[in-house]
């Protein structure tokens, strides 16, 4: 009976967790919150509040998970994990068909310590001020699985039926790593969680403590092992049930015909192994080489002092030392914003920012009056934004600058071949019109002169917001292109005089 | 626990020990019976692959070539003595749309009992309505209500949209307004073009919204913007709203391709939304500076004259537009809409 509670249990958290994805666009966001999943995650709040030395609001949803956990042990993997669902099934198909072999599949392996010390350098990185969680944290995995990979692939097949064609630069990567995940179900069920998750090893920290824990009652068994053969968590129910592994699917506890095992409130605590098996100087060691990883990779370029001029961001995000601080990867804004301008980066911000948002207005274009973004990112990395706030108020208020517009005048129409078009200065959106026309005349090889209208950009207007260079129709390499340069997020990026302090 | 550990290696030995078990002794030499059915086999296999080979053979890559569906003329006969153009004024838009319809036979003079009747207003962009970027969505409801209640079929309301098409289709308000009023609106998406022969002096093909392929009747709703390169875009420029693929190109020659739009397209009824007009930063605005209020509703069958007197309200004189001037050229019109029979309301 428990296990059909659980089932449900399953069904309903991936349900509600696949629908909170499915809602993340315009059509359908309505004012849900879609990146729950992320908020409750306590690593999440663990990293950031780490490396930014703030909990932002919403990660308080995080609390509740902690104190549950501090009382029933670590049942989030198997009752509401959406990764912990995938890998349930998948495991289920992976698992081999004998009892006996089973219990060996699932007999707890050395390489279960793995995940500890995952932990263990993800909070050194995060203590010195890098978030690097989202790229092993199995909620963020599985947003940016169905984001960026999954979802846009059935789309497309669909014929963009559902938020349109999407494409991601390097989508298939994300899919290899996704998937590749899933597929170590079949070395052996729950390889995932048992050896590489770090909000496992997390939550299985926390069990230690637990008040409710499965316990063996030795009188009763007769060691015949078959509490071993489904034990998610390779926690040994047939020996000394393992706290910090035991995922409380009550696996064992249903398949037991003599009622050996149970789910207790206080039992004694000698009945439970509470040891991680990862030895003091592992876990020194593993965090303080997450801590020395930050200024190692911050030696290299990316960040400072050059920045990349194609590490366009979303509009309302942090500076980037706090951006990188605060993003976790999740791709929940690549999956809300409209036009697909929202893409993972690759080297584009350093390695750090390995992963993280850029805007890439060949791809898309920032839509003038929408602020998505910013209301599903679950840790604040993109700020909240008001229509008003972005759009701004010349000449009283200044927009929001991702960047500026420039043009290549070897490639654009008018300006290297003489020829209408302005098609950039037709989209522009914003009032006045950043990019604005002059008119020119021109004289053609065979000595005829006519007019044209020749744009220019007028930077106190230009948002950045890519719709010139997404729209002009020099199909490759546009004749107009946007850079970080202006970006309003930092004066660092200002270019005049007049534009912020220096 | 070392009991039970010992109990499992001795009952499950490691697989790997277990995968070479011994084959069944074979006969050294096979039966006739299965080298015959070998060899057929393996011939059935290499006619086939053969086979398929020659029937996929192609010189170019291409399949047959088809000829292209050119669009309808979508046109209604000519009443004699009728009012040509009707101009409504009044605080109330939907209003206007009535009295300046009536004014020029009706709805039923247009559109017949069973008619499947597409409806292009201007969508193009994510503006309210009050930013006048797009066409007033009080007057798109009034349009289908019209056409329904002359019995039309069915009611198209599209438009391919230059910003995301959702939210232009949402913040414009007309997505709403005219499925309340019983229209069934068409997004943009990948699935709803169809490639047709536009035959015009510049552009030879086009992927147009299936409705304008499959429509009976074809009522523009254009409204009056002022435009950077073409200096405004009211009726005549409005179809570009009904392309998909790369029609960015188009403004190298913007005043003939246009002509060519129109050329292409014969509405059956055109109503110039002139509720609000943009004067400045079109066609997209977003600054209410930019917006003049103007109360007005125009009707014709006559495109040209419509941006003709569209122009007036902008400032212009229609002889400084392009496509104005080609579209009188190309006989699509008359810029001199004040020589048509001409009924003007309210104001």
């Amino acid at each position: 009976m428990f296990l059909w509670l659980r089932r449900a249990y399953q069904l309903v958290f991936f349900a509600f967790f696949v629908f909170l994805v499915f809602s993340a666009t315009s059509l359908f966001i309505r004012g849900y919150d879609v990146p729950w999943f992320l908020e409750i995650d306590p690593l999440v709040a663990l990293t950031t509040s780490l490396a930014t030395h703030a909990l932002h609001h919403t990660l308080l949803w995080s609390l509740p998970l902690i104190v549950l956990t501090l009382v029933f042990g670590r049942f989030f993997c198997s009752w509401m994990c959406p990764m912990g669902v995938l890998h349930h099934v998948l495991g289920f198909l992976g698992r081999k068909r004998k009892v006996l072999q089973r219990v060996e599949q699932n007999a707890p392996r050395s390489s279960h310590k793995i995940k500890y010390a995952i932990l263990a350098v993800m909070l050194g990185l995060a203590a010195a001020g890098s978030t690097q969680i989202g790229l092993l944290d199995p909620i963020a995995s599985t947003w940016r699985g169905l984001s960026t990979s999954v979802i846009p692939a059935a789309s497309n097949t669909a014929h963009g039926m559902y938020q349109g064609e999407r494409h991601f630069q390097w989508g298939t990567l994300i899919t290899l790593v996704f998937f590749g995940a899933l597929a170590l179900n079949f070395v052996y069920p729950r390889f995932y969680c048992r050896v590489l998750c770090p909000l496992g090893a997390f939550l299985g920290l926390l069990s230690k403590f637990s008040l409710f824990r499965i316990s063996k009652d030795p009188s009763k068994c007769n060691e015949c092992d078959v509490c071993g053969a489904d034990c998610q968590g390779a926690a040994d129910p047939q020996g000394t049930v393992r706290a910090t592994e035991c995922m409380v699917c009550l696996n064992c506890t249903s398949g037991c015909k003599r009622n050996g095992l149970a789910y207790r409130f206080l039992p004694s605590l000698k009945l439970s192994r509470r040891e991680t098996d990862l030895s003091r100087r592992k876990w020194i060691t593993a965090g303080v080489a997450g801590v020395a990883a930050v200024p190692l990779m911050r030696a290299s370029d990316g960040v400072d002092p050059r920045p990349n001029p194609a590490r366009i961001r979303p509009p309302g995000a942090r500076d980037e030392p706090e951006f990188l601080a605060k993003c976790l990867k999740c791709d929940a804004c690549m999956k809300v914003c409209p036009t697909n301008a929202l893409q993972p980066a690759l080297y584009e911000a350093g390695f750090e920012g390995f992963w993280t948002p850029i805007l890439i207005p060949r791809m898309g274009y920032c839509e003038h009056s929408c602020v998505l973004c910013g209301q599903v990112c679950p840790t604040g990395a993109i700020a909240k934004l008001t229509v008003a706030d972005k759009v701004g108020d010349m000449p009283n208020r200044p927009p929001v600058r991702i960047g500026s517009a420039f043009f290549d005048k070897g490639r654009c129409l008018p300006w290297g071949y003489g020829t209408d078009c302005i098609v950039c200065e037709e989209v522009c959106p914003t009032s006045p019109k950043a990019i604005h026309f002059k008119v020119e005349t021109v004289t053609a090889r065979d000595g005829t002169q006519k007019t044209i209208k020749v744009p220019h950009v007028d930077l106190d207007h230009c948002t950045g917001c890519g719709t010139c260079e997404n729209r002009c129709p020099v199909v490759d390499r546009a004749g107009v292109r946007v850079s970080v340069a202006n970006e309003s997020r930092t004066p660092k990026s200002s270019m005049s005089l007049t534009g912020g302090k220096i | 626990m070392s009991d039970g550990e010992k109990k499992l290696t001795d009952l499950v030995p490691g697989s790997r020990l277990r995968s070479g078990g011994k084959a069944a002794a074979a006969p050294e030499v096979d039966t006739d019976r299965r080298v015959v059915l070998r060899v057929g086999v393996t011939a059935a296999l290499a006619c086939g692959t053969v086979g398929l080979g020659f029937a996929l053979r192609s010189r170019d890559g291409h399949g047959k070539s088809k000829t292209l569906p050119k669009l309808k003329d979508h046109r209604v006969d000519k009443v004699a003595g009728a009012t040509e153009m009707a101009i409504a004024r009044g605080a109330d838009a939907a209003a206007n749309v009535r009295r300046a319809v009536a004014a020029v036979g009706g709805m039923e003079r247009f559109v017949k009992k069973g008619d499947r009747v597409v409806i292009k207003p201007n969508i193009g962009w994510n503006r309210l309505p009050e930013q006048a970027a797009n066409s007033n969505p009080d007057v798109v409801a009034e349009v289908v209500k019209l056409v329904a209640a002359a019995g039309a079929s069915k009611i198209w309301v599209t438009d391919v949209s230059v910003n995301t098409a959702e939210q232009c289709f949402a913040r414009s308000g007309i997505e709403k307004a005219a499925k309340a009023a019983g229209a069934t609106v068409v997004h943009p998406d990948a699935t709803a073009f169809r490639e047709v022969d536009v035959s015009g002096k510049l552009l030879h093909t086009a992927d147009v919204l299936f409705p304008f392929v499959e429509a009976d009747k074809v009522i523009n709703v254009p409204v009056v913007k002022q435009h950077g390169l073409s200096g405004a875009t009211m009726a005549m420029k409005n179809w570009y709203g009904v392309l998909g693929g790369q029609r960015v190109k188009l403004h190298q020659n913007i005043h003939l391709s246009i002509v060519d739009l129109a050329a292409m397209i014969k509405p059956t009824l055109t109503i110039m939304d002139a509720t609000r007009i943009l004067l400045a930063n079109g066609p997209t605005g977003g600054s209410l500076a930019d917006v003049k209020q103007m109360d007005t509703v125009a009707v014709s069958t006559d495109e040209v004259a419509l941006d003709a007197f569209g122009a007036g309200l902008l400032g212009l004189s229609p002889t400084d537009v392009g496509f104005i001037v080609e579209g009188m050229k190309a006989g699509l019109g008359t810029m001199n809409w004040r020589a048509l029979k001409t009924e003007e309301m309210g104001g």
